[in-house]
């Protein structure tokens, strides 16, 4: 297990700072991470999900030594963060989305140089892996570069590979895509998927970017007010939260004979009925609904659709508030 | 086995390899513009002078202060001043650390696998600092014909031994009380009125001061043995207040135990550590 966490939890004091007192009086402790419980396997990629100050920085900044917990008892990779705070930084990467672990005016090639001594990695193994991150992540042009010349999108290709210069077997992000436009974003979510893939490599990964964890995380954990609300196979959670899927189905001609298909929650026609959505819940199959729909009219094409990750998540939060 | 066994050199030949070329990056960048380097040197130059013109002043209108004449004065302020360039010039950077708190910079530094003070204290090299150093030694190498030194093969040692031993005493001090920053982050002004202040008192005799304060320079913030103590022994004369004369001697041992205090401290300030938010 690469990371084993039971009954985390982490207070801060609030209301002691100088532009709080006014309001606030007394200073008062406030749980940010309020007994979480975490499992994870080697190779596992997960998707932390929450919204704004739920708790998932705190939990992550916990499990990678930076925050010391208030209770609980924590192992990462074999480690307490907190007492082997340094072994345990040279078993991860990190990589912050908002803030850059790169030396802002040394080129790129210089940070690399840099953290692969610091890291203690064999030269010719530090070129090599150099090499493969370069060619991937296209980061040839850029070498020579000062980091704060560099775009957003250039940078965190940077920072993806400093993180991972040390083979670390645990990779955590914290919110990587924020900010980057969507072709950064989508050469980032591949190159995290052949890292997890080809390497190995867990990826532990926070984001409010729901299509990072569709096309990146097999497992879900969402958080909400210090607490998981839910922990599962991203299938799982849609099937159980994400409300119905949908056939989509185009018609050679209208087909009333359509009508009342098992399993079909509720239909739409549009097109002149030359188009018809059917919705259905998780207890029909999708391979049999097209099998019955082909058997009864002649089809030109058709779709499923999953129901999207917003959907899971907005219901989950909402069965969460109604918990709490 | 082809590899370079990465090793090699030992834990010193690692922090070689780590340190120096940050380091040198930081001085690279100042060094480039000469001119301008050389009027920052000036500025802190004249930041130290400013001090000896403030003692000149005072012993144009008295012979003695606190028991001492103009150049035993003199000489407790050049070695005070060497010691707290040079202290300046280690851990001077550590001023930023509420930066590096409120920005939530420091979370990196928490990632990498080196200590959060030795990251702190390269990640600048204000060379600039060395202008208080040039002047102090300036003053003692005026200062060494004149005062009446009892010259003997261990106040040869002692004299060069104390700007080192006060350098990390200072240092010391600095540690401690910028790790405040990790309790209260506005709490740079408390931070720097102890490091500037004691920094500052330990260019004069103790004997200056009001006894509360003398007590506080010796026992809690250790600022007296960074030059006035090691004075006494230089100069071979009773301390006018009577303390035991072994403390004269004691400044490594101060240095050390200010080390470990500061070390303590340090450490449990990073462990309270509360990250920047987001």
């Amino acid at each position: 297990m690469i990371v084993h966490a039971v009954g985390l939890r982490r207070e801060f004091v609030v209301g002691r700072r100088r532009w709080l007192r006014r309001s606030s009086g007394a200073a008062r402790r406030v749980a940010a991470v309020d007994g979480i419980d975490l499992r994870i396997e080697a190779g596992e990629t997960i998707g932390f999900l929450g919204p704004n100050g739920a708790g998932k920085s705190t939990t992550i900044k916990m499990l990678t030594g930076i925050l010391v917990p208030t209770a609980g008892t924590l192992t990462v990779c074999g480690l307490d963060p907190v007492t082997r705070r340094r072994d345990l930084a040279r078993r991860i990467g990190v990589v912050f989305g908002q803030r850059s672990a790169l030396w802002w005016d040394l080129p790129l090639a210089d940070s690399f140089a840099l953290l692969g001594a610091i890291h203690r990695v064999p030269a010719a193994v530090h070129r090599e892996r150099l090499e493969r991150c370069v060619e991937v992540l296209g980061l040839a042009g850029i070498l020579a570069t000062p980091v704060r010349q560099l775009s957003l999108g250039q940078r965190m290709r940077g920072e993806v590979t400093a993180a991972l210069l040390h083979a670390p077997p645990l990779l955590v992000l914290d919110e990587p895509t924020v900010g980057l436009d969507l072709v950064s974003k989508e050469r980032l979510r591949v190159f995290l998927r052949e890292v997890n893939v080809r390497d190995g490599v867990t990826v532990l990964l926070t984001t409010h970017d729901l299509p990072d964890v569709e096309r990146l995380c097999r497992r879900v954990v969402v958080i909400d007010r210090g607490r998981v609300v839910a922990d599962d196979g991203l299938g799982t959670l849609r099937g159980r939260f994400g409300g119905p899927r949908e056939l989509v189905v185009d018609l050679a001609a209208p087909a009333p004979q359509l009508d009342g298909l098992p399993g079909v929650t509720s239909t739409v026609v549009e097109a002149d009925g030359l188009r018809r959505r059917f919705a259905f819940g998780p207890a029909t199959n999708a391979a049999d609904l097209v099998a019955e729909v082909t058997r009864r009219a002649e089809v030109r094409d058709l779709t499923v659709l999953e129901p999207s990750i917003e959907e899971v998540v907005r219901s989950l939060y909402s069965t969460a508030q109604h918990r709490g | 086995m082809a590899e370079p066994d990465p090793e090699r050199g030992g834990p010193g030949g690692y922090r070689r390899r780590v340190y120096r070329p940050l380091l040198v990056s930081r001085v690279r960048g100042q060094l480039a513009y000469p001119l301008s380097f050389a009027l920052d040197v000036l500025a802190q130059a004249i930041g130290q002078a400013v001090e000896l013109v403030v003692i000149l002043v005072l012993f144009s209108r008295v012979t003695e202060l606190g028991g001492f004449t103009a150049d035993e004065v003199l000489l407790i302020y050049a070695l005070a001043g060497i010691s707290f360039g040079l202290a300046d010039l280690a851990v001077g950077q550590l001023d930023e650390l509420p930066r590096w708190i409120r920005t939530g910079e420091l979370d990196v530094l928490l990632a990498r696998p080196l200590p959060v003070l030795a990251q702190l204290i390269t990640a600048d090299l204000q060379l600039r600092r060395l202008g208080r150093v040039i002047v102090g030694l300036a003053v003692l190498a005026a200062v060494l014909t004149r005062a009446p030194v009892a010259w003997s093969p261990l106040a040869a040692v002692l004299l060069v031994v104390t700007p080192l031993v006060g350098t990390v005493i200072i240092g010391a001090i600095w540690v401690a009380t910028c790790a405040v920053s990790f309790w209260v982050v506005e709490g740079r002004e408390l931070a720097s009125a102890f490091t500037y202040g004691s920094a500052l008192s330990t260019a004069y005799p103790i004997t200056v001061f009001a006894p509360w304060l003398r007590r506080l320079l010796t026992f809690v913030v250790p600022a007296a043995f960074v030059a006035y103590f090691p004075v006494l022994a230089l100069l071979d004369r009773p301390d006018p207040l009577g303390l035991p004369a072994a403390l004269r001697y004691a400044a490594p041992l101060v240095a050390m135990a200010a080390t470990g205090v500061a070390a303590l401290v340090w450490r449990s300030a990073v462990r309270h550590y509360q990250g920047a938010g987001s």
